[in-house]
């Protein structure tokens, strides 16, 4: 494996896959889908043989590779994975396909909608393996385009100022981002995670966007911030980030519980999941804000960015699979999917239900699914570094347990709503997206070794970095 | 290693592999479900039985054996998971799968017209894996993993009958309210690592509950003055606060009612609502450290004003209700108020003994108000019952010996010496004898509404049927074609499970009394001996008759009001409300708590509820505008500096990158043009930036 390129080859497998689906004839819908999701698998055994030949142990970069780009610049060619690329990696492989098998019943373009995914897919392979400064932001900006045009073709008619919003923060924190100022970059990465009060763009975005990509922007292009915010801001600026914690910390955990009280007050699907979305990153920046305090353990920092990193996954598996219920949910209900509109579905729809309930409680932290590790990681690290950010952190727990509750109840319990009696339950091929990622929900949380393995080294190894 | 330590893991892993198979039957495979679920815990009881023996006749240090494993990397160390088999374990582990066999063998009738027949044994079977292995756990993180596993159990079996509304609520209400003691739990967990390092119980001298740790966290003062030990002890026992209903987290327990009565019978009186009493006497050592400057450990005298408290309150709340599954709650949350109070005054053994006897007759006396419901077509109001005693005998007797039990009447129940022992080491505790009389107040009111329940359902003459088509009480029932009004005793299938534990409760007494106090000793790791001379001297004796003439006290009075003329209508009213109506009243309305909450954080959480969402509409609104001018404004900035400064020097330098930037700002088009080219320009001063360093 040595000799190949690997990385490289997964870079362009799906920007070479997408010109190949841009030039299929827009009525053959099958193939433009199958040609898609072909490129999908073969990235995906490309991350999982990466993820095979690694070398656990090591912290560092590995399977590097490293070209003279544009020589007058100082700009090379410069890509490698350690643990957290490698998570992300893996995370932008599973997510992706799934967000295209949850298309099905997209039939506008299709050719077009399956490009511009491998596009976006080829954009964050780019991203996360980037090692110079120039060419991950290339990626990064490579990654926007293909989602700008997804929620702009694709997404509900009202939607001109939401894709404007997200785009004008999105460019705004990008365009600041190059200057190379720590607070231009903090910013930009702080609207992209997003941290209170640059969070506002996503439940506009997200509920606005086809479900499908909303599944893409959560569950992968969301990472990107948290990525930006461990990869750059810790290891480059620890010490402005040491000195501007205090008002981190506080906007940290204003993003955990304000938007938990805020998803509270949704009453759409996706909305709520949005805000959930917005909490659970925000658990990922107060541990990545944590571990630059000057207090405390190299062992508790270590257990915080461990926290972080799972989470980053968990979260993606988890979030994009909310997300895919809901779009299941619509394609039944004719688009339909306020909290109100619906009412013991349960009854008639008892395998959808309880699989999406593995989901809804893996999001809300159970104990034995995937979500749990990752929050008490990060409360474990958090807790002895800055315990009053952990205290104050502590009703995002509780309020996330009341509103996705009140999702079970008013969808799913109570008389049945009788203009669903006949809603058909999971078939088999939503059942072939669901069934794997629910798999995975559970070996994590029962067995985040798995995982672990992989980021820990490349945790320790950054903790070695910082300078306290 | 012995081989049962080695294979202790068994216990909860049989339960979970019967609940992961039966998730994946259909519907119709019925009795593999329940084949599976009474298998799974007969063998787990067998395997129990075998955990019993080892650590029996092992005294002191040598009773407790702990085997730990590696779970996950962190950093340089790992995070190790365990189990623990010591007398507390072995006794609760008994206890669990005896009495959930039991339970699981008379929801077999009681569930058998139920159409989700295959799904209840599915829950039952997952919160009997996860209780049980809450009690192996020797890492306080794997207990509060499966703590909160059998709080997902207890909410699906709530909520088993989701189609209707009240069970959904109730479902709801009993997970956020228990979830409210988790999260400073929670807090209580990872400060304890924190401190300690590990969350290992027993280590091998490394444990958080050893020598070691202990004294680490005693000397540690942190904020208020408390020893990082009583605060890391607090919070824990806020988790059981939640757990095991006690005030002011109670408000969940009665509404838990809604589920079918089996589940009310092992989660909600016998197992669950007991994890937080378990948990208590699981970090005993913790709770008893005592630090400097304080005459008392703080966090046992916490449990004890609360124990006490909530005994009474419990009792006075159960005097006035109607419900023969709500009379019960009330008693088990007075009931659990007792074990936290033993456990503060007088120990691991005073409140896990009477933790293990209240699971038998407690669970008898809810499988026997089951096997009433049913007899009675789904009617859950002792005002429309009465006279039942001729139709269901040997739900009478047994019904009648769990009272007994429950009432305290002296000598052969169980009951009664195990509530004696808290009243006895209340006596002699030394900063107050208020938890005694509250103590002894709640006796009396035991006896006193458990009375008044036995006349109501089974004195008189049956008060029901005149409208028996009333059924709001969930599952559709159909008893065949000649529907007949008058209650019927229920099939042995139910019947059995009730007599066997009507004959445990008697059968405990013999172990249990101060003559010869085995059960409490065993829990201690100690040996017991036949010891004349505690059950007769003066302390015990006197306290005997006292707690016995406060039991007959309570029959007698009511008997006096429910049982010399028992009422003749449904709706006649409580001769106790004739005799006090505003206290009746206040009984009756629980104290008005869950309205008190309702006015109060239900509505403050909704409240900021709305608050966040109008913020953010604020945020987003204002942000978006001035992000908009902001950005506009630095397009035509950087217009200009494209046309005027850059394109010179651009031309000059690297004219490619241009070229290939003004095409990828051709495709983006359309509305967002400016930001776009904004970004374009700002890459190009980049490249600009990096040439002129590079060039250095």
């Amino acid at each position: 494996m040595n000799g190949l390129p690997l990385i490289s080859i997964l870079t362009f497998l799906p920007l070479v896959g997408a010109a190949l689906v841009f030039g299929v004839d827009r009525e053959r819908r099958q193939l433009a889908r199958g040609l898609t999701l072909a490129a999908n698998i073969l990235a995906l055994a490309l991350v999982a043989a990466l993820w095979v030949n690694t070398n656990p142990g090591e912290g560092g970069m590995q399977f590097t590779e490293r070209h003279v780009w544009i020589p007058s610049l100082g700009i090379e060619y410069h890509v490698g994975l350690d643990g957290l690329g490698l998570v992300m990696l893996m995370l932008a492989a599973l997510v992706i396909p799934m967000a295209v098998l949850a298309s099905e019943k997209i039939n506008d373009n299709v050719p077009l909608y399956c490009g511009l995914f491998l596009f976006l897919q080829g954009g964050l392979f780019g991203a996360f393996t980037a090692l110079n400064f120039f060419h991950w932001f290339l990626f990064w900006e490579l990654s926007l385009i293909p989602a700008f045009f997804l929620i702009k073709l694709w997404g509900t008619k009202a939607l001109g100022p939401a894709v404007e919003a997200k785009f004008a923060w999105l460019g705004w924190g990008a365009g600041k981002a190059y200057l190379v100022l720590f607070i231009g970059a903090l910013l930009g990465f702080a609207v992209k995670v997003p941290l209170w009060p640059f969070h506002t763009w996503l439940p506009l975005t997200y509920s606005e966007a086809p479900t499908p990509v909303s599944m893409a922007l959560t569950g992968v292009m969301s990472k990107l911030g948290v990525y930006g915010f461990v990869r750059l801001l810790l290891p480059i600026f620890p010490e402005p980030m040491h000195a501007l914690l205090t008002p981190l910390l506080w906007l940290a955990v204003a993003t955990i519980v304000l938007s938990t009280f805020a998803a509270f007050a949704q009453r759409d699907l996706k909305r709520i999941l949005a805000y959930s979305s917005i909490n659970h990153l925000g658990y990922c920046l107060l541990g990545v804000f944590a571990a630059a305090s000057a207090t405390g353990t190299a062992l508790d920092r270590t257990a915080a960015l461990n926290g972080v990193v799972l989470q980053m996954f968990n979260h993606g598996i988890t979030a994009s699979l909310l997300f895919c219920f809901v779009a299941f949910l619509e394609d039944r209900s004719n688009g339909a999917r306020g909290l109100e509109d619906f009412g013991g579905l349960r009854k008639v729809a008892p395998v959808f239900c309880g699989l999406m309930g593995i989901a809804l409680f893996s999001s809300l932290g159970l104990p034995g699914l995937n979500g749990f590790i990752g929050e008490f990681l990060i409360f474990k690290g958090v807790f002895p570094l800055v315990p009053w950010a952990a205290v104050l952190a502590l009703p995002g727990l509780l309020v996330t347990a009341i509103f996705i509750l009140t999702v079970i109840q008013k969808v799913w319990c109570g008389p049945l709503n009788e203009k669903w009696a006949r809603l058909p339950d999971l078939t088999y091929n939503e059942g072939a997206v669901v069934f794997p990622a629910t798999l995975l929900m559970f070996v994590l949380g029962v067995w985040p070794q798995f995982i672990i393995a992989v980021i820990n080294p490349t945790v320790a190894h950054w903790v070695r970095q910082l300078p306290f | 290693m012995s081989f049962i330590l080695q294979n202790l893991w068994l216990i909860p892993v049989l339960p979970l592999l019967a609940a992961g198979i039966s998730a994946l039957l259909k519907r119709p495979n019925r009795s593999l479900a329940a084949g599976l679920a009474i298998g799974s815990m007969g063998a787990s009881f067998l395997l129990s039985c075998m955990a019993f023996a080892a650590t029996h006749g092992k005294h002191g240090a040598a009773s407790r054996q702990a085997h730990n494993f590696d779970w996950f990397a962190l950093g340089d160390t790992v995070v190790r998971l365990g189990w623990v088999l010591d007398p507390l374990t072995a006794a609760m582990v008994v206890m669990i799968t005896f009495v959930g066999s039991l339970i699981f063998i008379f929801s077999v009738g009681y569930m058998s017209h139920d159409e989700n027949f295959t799904r209840f044994f599915c829950f039952l079977s997952l919160f009997a894996a996860a209780m049980l292995g809450l009690i192996i756990a020797n890492n306080l993180l794997l207990l509060f993993m499966c703590w909160e596993l059998v709080g997902l159990a207890s909410y699906l079996l709530i909520g088993f009958w989701f189609h209707k509304p009240s069970a959904a609520a109730a479902a709801k209400k009993a997970f956020i309210t228990t979830r409210i003691g988790d999260v400073f739990f929670f807090l209580g967990i990872v400060w304890l690592y924190s401190e300690t390092g590990t969350l290992l119980f027993y280590d091998s001298g490394r444990g958080c509950l050893e020598q070691d740790a202990l004294a680490k966290m005693v000397a540690h003062t942190t904020i208020g003055g408390l020893a990082a030990s009583s605060a890391i002890g607090l919070l824990l026992f806020c988790g059981a606060i939640g757990k095991s209903g006690q005030l002011p987290l109670h408000v969940w327990l009665p509404d838990a009612m809604e589920g079918p009565t089996p589940v009310s019978a092992l989660i909600h009186a016998a197992t669950m609502v007991a994890a937080g009493v378990f948990l208590v006497a699981r970090v005993y050592p913790l709770m008893e450290m005592q630090q400097a400057g304080v005459s008392e450990p703080i966090p046992l005298t916490a449990v004890t004003w609360i124990g006490a408290l909530t005994a009474i309150f419990g009792a006075l709340v159960a005097v006035s209700q109607t419900d023969i599954k709500r009379i019960l709650a009330y008693s088990t949350v007075s009931q659990l108020g007792y074990m936290m109070m033993g456990l503060g005054i007088g120990g691991v053994a005073v409140g896990m003994f009477h933790l293990l006897t209240h699971a038998f007759f407690k669970a008898l006396l809810f499988l026997g108000s089951g096997s009433i419901i049913h007899g009675c077509h789904e009617e859950q109001d002792i005002r429309r019952m009465g006279g039942i005693q001729k139709f269901m005998p040997v739900t009478f007797a047994t019904y009648a010996i769990g009272m007994m039990a429950l009432s305290g009447v002296p000598l052969v129940f169980c009951g009664f010496w195990s509530k004696d022992e808290i009243l006895h080491s209340a006596w002699h505790y030394g900063p107050s004898k208020i938890p005694f009389f509250l103590g002894l107040g709640g006796a009396f009111l035991t006896a006193f509404y458990m009375t008044r329940q036995m006349c109501f359902v089974f004195a008189g003459k049956y008060r029901g049927g005149h409208d028996a088509a009333h059924d709001d009480h969930g599952h559709s029932h159909s008893h065949g074609g000649a529907h007949s009004h008058d209650p019927h005793e229920s099939p042995a299938v139910m019947t059995l499970p009730l007599q066997i534990l009507a004959a445990c409760t008697v059968l405990l007494t013999l172990v249990s009394t101060p003559l010869w106090p085995w059960l409490p000793e065993y829990l201690l790791g100690e040996a017991a001996h036949v010891d004349a001379a505690k059950l007769f001297n003066a302390g015990t004796l006197t306290l005997l008759v006292v707690s016995g003439v406060v039991v007959a006290g309570g029959i007698g009075l009511g008997w006096w009001f429910y049982g010399l003329l028992p009422a003749e209508k449904p709706d006649e009213k409580d001769p106790l409300e004739q005799q006090f109506p505003e206290q009746f009243a206040w009984s009756r309305g629980k104290f008005f708590v869950d309205e008190l909450y309702a006015a109060t954080f239900v509505k403050w959480n909704a409240r900021l509820g709305e608050l966040c969402h109008d913020l953010d509409r604020c945020v987003l609104d204002l942000l978006v505008s001035i992000v908009g001018w902001t950005t506009t404004g630095c397009a035509h900035v950087a217009k200009l500096f494209d046309e005027f400064v850059v394109n010179k020097l651009f031309d000059a330098g690297c004219g490619e990158v241009r070229r290939g930037a003004e095409a990828a700002s051709e495709l983006q088009g359309g509305q967002i043009h400016q930001y776009l080219r904004s970004i374009g320009v700002a890459l190009i001063l980049f490249v600009f930036i990096l040439a002129v360093g590079c060039n250095k």
